[in-house]
């Protein structure tokens, strides 16, 4: 059941030129290296890692923000250029972390919710365009009444409902959702993930889900990425991941990852240190000054992502002998 | 005995549209040397409850309790001079933001002496020296070098280490910590719970846990409060608490959990905490909750033992709370 992918990415760099004054020389942060997925339509795909690992940066890229230093990317079979942006960014739309700051505090709903249309289908009528949101609105569960509110009349997981549906104004194929839910309540947050997963199988949607929740990311990802600065690490289908992950920085965050089970019995593995400055990345593996398996190869040569299905950047993964 | 004892109590803000009560008869105790987890979503009274306790809300707030006294003391008529002796020495708090909730024009070495001069007859050079003591004793590296950093050149994780070690300066028997963990990474996240637990084993000290992720719960604490808009509806013991809950909101909550679901769908609790305008005359919970009938509606269910459940039909014995489930 192999579907041509909607979004392949080969290779995403991104890097940043920072400070750098009247004398001083600029510094390039990496935030992004040679990051590589394809997404098929209907499937999820997660982004796993602490801040600064380069989640957002990638989101940036992939709905054609920003473009990529190096590496392509390319949607429903076009390869996304600064001139082909225009006819592409439509079909990808992002969904933010914050509803209460995405939406215009002095738009109506409905005014929110056709904007996207207004810009990008100009020549379609306003009685088209009211019907084409109000379709819309009973897609993601907001009921007819609120067409004429402000957001701030709304609740969390109400003005995230809001959100998810201008995403859907343009009938996008992939949806990057960044942190669609940490911000919203435990109670609500299962109404959203379940309006999630619903809309991705009725519009065959594909999500880049980016997330730092690993009980989210294991309930709704098909496959999931792990970046630790800016790098990927492992890479794999969930199953994979969950059950046998390989990479160490991978067994950490899944140890660091508090269950809700008062009877389990944990084995943290605790990291030591923090997360280096993005501005001077170690030589070798990232992870390496964090790494209890690190050795004298780590820290000077980079591992590069190997394996078949499932892959992962390091020397001595979990099922081979140290 | 207790070391807080909270009865009844009731705090409400005058707005502009009426008075709101944001906590509603709540009753807390906590014994020295224990770890109680408060439990709740935004708006269900959590902070605000510790928040009266140190007389910190606004004059907005009107605050009533029948008890709340703290190691014996009265802590309802005290004087603000003498709540000063008490709260930041015998009771302190770690704060959600680290980064917000230090000073960003002054040394995280002289916020943390502050705290000692304030509370404590030392000198200066005793000051530094305990100072420095306590950036070790949370595990900062390089203790002298980083007293005279400022907030914004340490990351989250260590500022919220340097907010622990100012909030441990003087002694104190009962560390309040409202979401100390929320605005930090997982790994981070990891580090601080375990400082956190492990110093509450060192000094014997009394900590409450105020937060909303129930993984941080069912990991660290051994007693464990539910709050819903403003009252608490369930006080249990960790275990059973996760095992059994007495309430439908808690064994709802609990439900809903990712991890802890077995199809695909997940099973959701049907509209929204109630506001200023829409509390329901009896039980809180009973729009949203699928067992509410004509009493639930009506009458305000009493607190019923065991697990303290308020509810007027608590969920009873396991095997059909795990029915529910």
């Amino acid at each position: 059941m192999s579907r041509p992918p909607v979004a392949t990415a080969r290779a995403l760099t991104r890097h940043y030129a920072v400070g750098g004054g009247l004398f001083g020389k600029p510094q390039v942060v990496r935030a992004l290296n040679r990051a590589s997925f394809s997404i098929e339509p209907g499937k999820t795909l997660a982004v796993v890692g602490e801040s600064g690992c380069g989640k957002s940066t990638l989101a940036r890229l992939v709905t054609m923000i920003e473009e990529p230093t190096e590496g392509t990317l390319e949607i429903d079979g076009v390869k996304a250029l600064p001139e082909t942006w225009r006819q592409l960014r439509s079909k990808v739309q992002i969904v933010f972390q914050d509803p209460q700051s995405s939406l215009n505090p002095r738009q109506r709903i409905g005014a929110i919710l056709a904007e996207p249309l207004v810009i990008n289908q100009p020549r379609m009528s306003a009685p088209e365009r009211e019907a084409k949101v109000r379709e819309t609105m009973a897609l993601v569960g907001l009921r007819p009444e609120h067409y004429d509110r402000y957001p701030h009349m709304f609740s969390g997981g109400q003005r995230q409902r809001i959100a998810v549906a201008r995403a859907l104004m343009l009938a996008p194929r992939v949806l990057v959702l960044d942190e669609p839910v940490s911000a919203l309540d435990l109670s609500i947050q299962s109404q959203i993930l379940n309006l999630l997963m619903e809309l991705q199988e009725r519009l065959k949607l594909a999500y880049l889900f980016i997330s730092h929740d690993l009980s989210v990311v294991r309930h709704i990802a098909d496959d999931v990425m792990v970046m630790y600065l800016g790098k990927t690490v492992e890479a794999g289908s969930r199953d994979a991941i969950f059950a046998a992950p390989r990479h160490p920085y991978t067994r950490a965050l899944l140890s660091a990852t508090p269950v809700a089970d008062p009877t389990h019995q944990k084995e943290r593995i605790k990291l030591v240190g923090e997360l280096p400055s993005p501005l001077n990345v170690p030589p070798g593996c990232p992870f390496a000054p964090r790494c209890w398996k690190a050795s004298d190869r780590c820290r000077r040569t980079e591992p590069q992502l190997s394996g078949d299905r499932h892959q992962a950047a390091c020397f001595h993964p979990e099922d081979a002998p140290v | 005995m207790s070391l807080l004892e909270i009865r009844n109590l009731t705090v409400e803000f005058a707005t502009a549209s009426g008075s709101f009560r944001a906590v509603d008869s709540v009753d807390i105790d906590v014994k020295t040397g224990e770890i109680l987890a408060i439990v709740g979503e935004s708006g269900s009274g959590k902070s605000v409850s510790m928040l009266a306790m140190m007389g910190l809300l606004p004059w907005t707030a009107t605050i009533t309790a029948d008890r709340m006294s703290f190691d014996g003391t009265d802590l309802r008529g005290i004087s603000a001079r003498a709540r000063r002796q008490i709260v930041g020495k015998d009771i302190a708090m770690i704060f959600q933001e680290p980064m917000s909730s230090l000073n960003p024009c002054f040394t995280v070495g002289f916020q943390i002496r502050e705290a000692l001069k304030a509370h404590l007859d030392l000198d200066k050079a005793a000051r530094q020296k305990r100072a420095v003591e306590l950036m070790e004793l949370v595990g900062i590296p390089d203790p002298e070098r980083r007293l005279s950093a400022f907030p914004h050149q340490l990351s989250g994780g260590m500022n919220q280490r340097v907010m622990i070690a100012m909030a441990l300066a003087c002694k104190p028997r009962l560390v309040i910590a409202d979401e100390p963990t929320t605005a930090l990474d997982v790994t981070m996240q990891a580090q601080i719970l375990d400082l956190l637990t492990g110093l509450q084993a060192e000094t014997g000290m009394a900590l409450i846990l105020i937060t909303h992720d129930m993984g941080v719960v069912a990991e660290t604490a051994e007693r464990v409060s539910v709050q819903y808009s403003g009252q608490k509806v369930e006080d249990q013991p960790v275990r059973d608490l996760f095992a059994a809950p007495r309430h439908p909101y808690t064994a709802a909550l609990l439900a809903a959990l990712p991890e802890r679901a077995t199809e695909r769908r997940l099973p959701t609790i049907p509209g929204v905490v109630p506001g200023q305008f829409d509390r329901p005359a009896g039980c809180l919970f009973s729009p949203r909750c699928t067992r509410a009938d004509e009493t639930c509606r009506t009458v305000p269910p009493p607190v019923q033992e065991p697990g303290t459940a308020r509810c007027h039909y608590p969920l009873a014995a396991p095997a059909a709370a795990e029915a529910e489930a």
